[in-house]
């Protein structure tokens, strides 16, 4: 079973807050999807490739001019000043 | 005459003929959704007021082709529901989230542009589980989605509401999204339509991610036709999104006669319900009996499919959902610092099952365990896309189960993760290769408990190697007709 400690820091990484029930629980599931995945040890070796037609045709770096789309995203910012987002301090 | 029971076709042919208008269609359907959807709960939104302008637009365009004595789209006025995880510009867009209960929408998704540009009539947006993470709709924070066969069990998912919203004649096509099944599970659960295209058919911009490299938006609909109708319309280049590929949907007849058709003998291995069983092996009867030869394959990776998706899915999630920070958009809780704001944001935002598979993804891809989890994985993939090249160097098509069993109980498979799991097995491993397929309703098994008195529908899955939709949907149409 996956420890109590080892919950704590991936949910740390993953930056998520957990209850003492979720991490329990969180225990419990993960050991269970984990324990399920040793299957894949069964799999013989092979190097992944990828196909020339799977290949993304990137797309070319374009700025964008289009400042109503800038105005409506950082609407939806939940704290904002000045057309900025605003973020707690960092340093 | 019940409007909402028509389909595409016949509701654009009465639109031709005059024999009602689009806002009467529009109408019929909005009523349809009040009386129906507090039991179904399929729409999470109605957008009546955009849906009656878009149907007195499209009455307009439709009055002036007539004038002009020229024919006009299928698509034009004829209403549809999106998932809730598709942007509609001005309109709320949840994913079935808590973290995006107020956000709306800042532009159109190139799916919904593609509509709108059509002519279409968005009646709502429909519900999924949070994130499109799910196989039941039990995962949404706004409630589950009832299954219109039977109201104790769900519609499935995570697609649930789009296709509870057609089976129930809520509305007359919808688009879903499918990363591990999430079109064509819900599809065969609720005896409805539903395309999962190959990946990099239909533009994903305006989709919120899932997993990048499996998430495709399909259509769900009334029958056969309708899907290959909206498909025409989805299909095709975006420059907004850098996976997709110029794409000429091109209408051809494939004969079921002298059709090669494999069928995997993993897909009829322990698990699957002997219903459902029967009723796959009698639709692939019918099919050898209208002259298809049908060849037995084996598909021998299949057994690692699930534990692969289960790696490569939340390790792309634990990356795609880190933007629900609490300062671009959404929720955002109260703290005294920065590091608090992103916990205590995504501790409350999130539910049970999208922390679950970001805590999965974010171990996976962990210092000292990326090798034996995220890395093998990419290996088992690749093995899982051989052996398809291999069974398509062999056969046309393949047929198969969609979903090991039929309608389950609402709560039954919700507090076990693996369990839900087990419900994409069959509808996995070829997104893992990139592959399209759809589900056809292909029978249903008895069910005294229904207060419809209906059984509880089964699909056929119908899986066709890349960008062969057209051989997929000729064959699927035959075989419709065939299982009616």
């Amino acid at each position: 079973m996956i420890s109590k400690e080892e919950v704590e820091k991936i949910a740390k990484l993953a930056r998520l807050e957990l209850s003492e029930k979720e991490i329990q629980k969180m225990q419990k599931d993960l050991s269970a999807i984990l324990d399920y995945f040793d299957l894949l040890k069964k799999a013989p070796p092979v190097k992944a490739t990828v196909n020339k037609s799977e290949k993304p045709n990137l797309r070319l770096d374009e700025v964008s001019c289009n400042s109503n789309i800038k105005d409506k995203l950082i609407d939806l910012a939940p704290n904002k000043k000045d057309g900025y987002i605003k973020v707690k301090q960092i340093l | 005459m019940d409007l909402t029971t028509l389909t595409i076709k016949q509701a654009h042919q009465g639109l031709k003929n005059g024999d009602f208008t689009s806002v009467d269609l529009t109408k019929a359907y909005l009523k349809k959704i009040k009386d129906l959807n507090k039991d179904i709960n399929a729409f999470l939104l109605i957008t009546e007021d955009l849906a009656l302008q878009q149907a007195e637009g499209a009455d307009k365009k439709i009055a002036l082709s007539k004038a002009e004595g020229q024919d006009f789209g299928t698509l034009c006025g004829i209403p549809c529901a999106v998932k809730d995880a598709i942007l509609v510009e001005g309109e709320k867009c949840t994913a079935g989230s808590k973290m995006l209960e107020n956000y709306t929408a800042p532009y159109n998704a190139t799916a919904v542009k593609k509509l709108k540009e059509e002519g279409a009539v968005i009646l709502g947006k429909v519900n999924t589980d949070e994130f499109t993470m799910g196989s039941s709709t039990e995962n949404s924070a706004f409630g589950v989605t009832k299954n219109p066969h039977d109201t104790t069990r769900v519609s499935g998912g995570s697609s649930g509401g789009s296709a509870a919203a057609v089976a129930a004649n809520m509305a007359c096509y919808t688009l879903g999204s499918d990363t591990g099944g999430s079109i064509r599970q819900p599809a065969s659960l609720c005896g409805v339509v539903g395309l999962c295209p190959t990946y990099g058919a239909v533009s994903r911009y305006g989709l919120i991610a899932h997993a990048s490299s499996l998430d495709q938006i399909g259509p769900i609909a009334k029958n056969v036709e309708d899907a290959k109708t909206v498909f025409k319309a989805l299909c095709g280049k975006d420059k907004m999104d850098a996976t997709t590929k110029e794409y000429d949907f091109e209408e051809k007849d494939f004969s079921l006669k002298g059709l090669k058709v494999g069928v995997p003998k993993e897909y009829f291995a322990k698990g699957i319900d002997k219903d459902v069983e029967k009723i796959i092996r009698n639709a692939i009867k019918k099919a050898e009996n209208a002259g298809a030869k049908i060849v037995d394959i084996s598909l021998p990776s299949s057994e690692y499919a699930l534990a692969c998706y289960y790696i490569i899915g939340p390790s792309e999630i634990s990356a795609n959902l880190a933007r629900f920070d609490g300062i671009r958009y959404g929720l955002s809780e109260p703290a005294q610092n920065l590091l608090e704001v992103y916990l205590k944001t995504r501790g409350k935002g999130f539910g049970a099952e999208v922390k679950r598979r970001i805590m999965i993804g974010t171990y996976c891809l962990s210092s000292g365990y990326y090798d034996a989890y995220y890395k093998k994985a990419q290996e088992v993939r690749q093995l899982i896309k051989n052996d398809f090249k291999e069974a398509f160097n062999k056969v046309d098509l393949i047929f198969c189960p969609v979903s090991p069993f039929p309608a389950f109980k609402i709560g039954e498979k919700a507090d076990d993760p693996m369990s839900m799991y087990l419900a994409d097995i069959y509808t996995i491993p070829m997104k893992l290769a990139g592959l399209p397929g759809i589900s056809i309703p292909a029978g249903e098994v008895g069910n005294p408990l229904a207060s419809s008195g209906h059984g509880l529908p089964v699909g056929l899955q119908i899986i066709g190697n890349h960008f062969q939709e057209n051989k997929i949907l000729s064959i699927a149409q035959q075989m419709e007709s065939l299982l009616k």
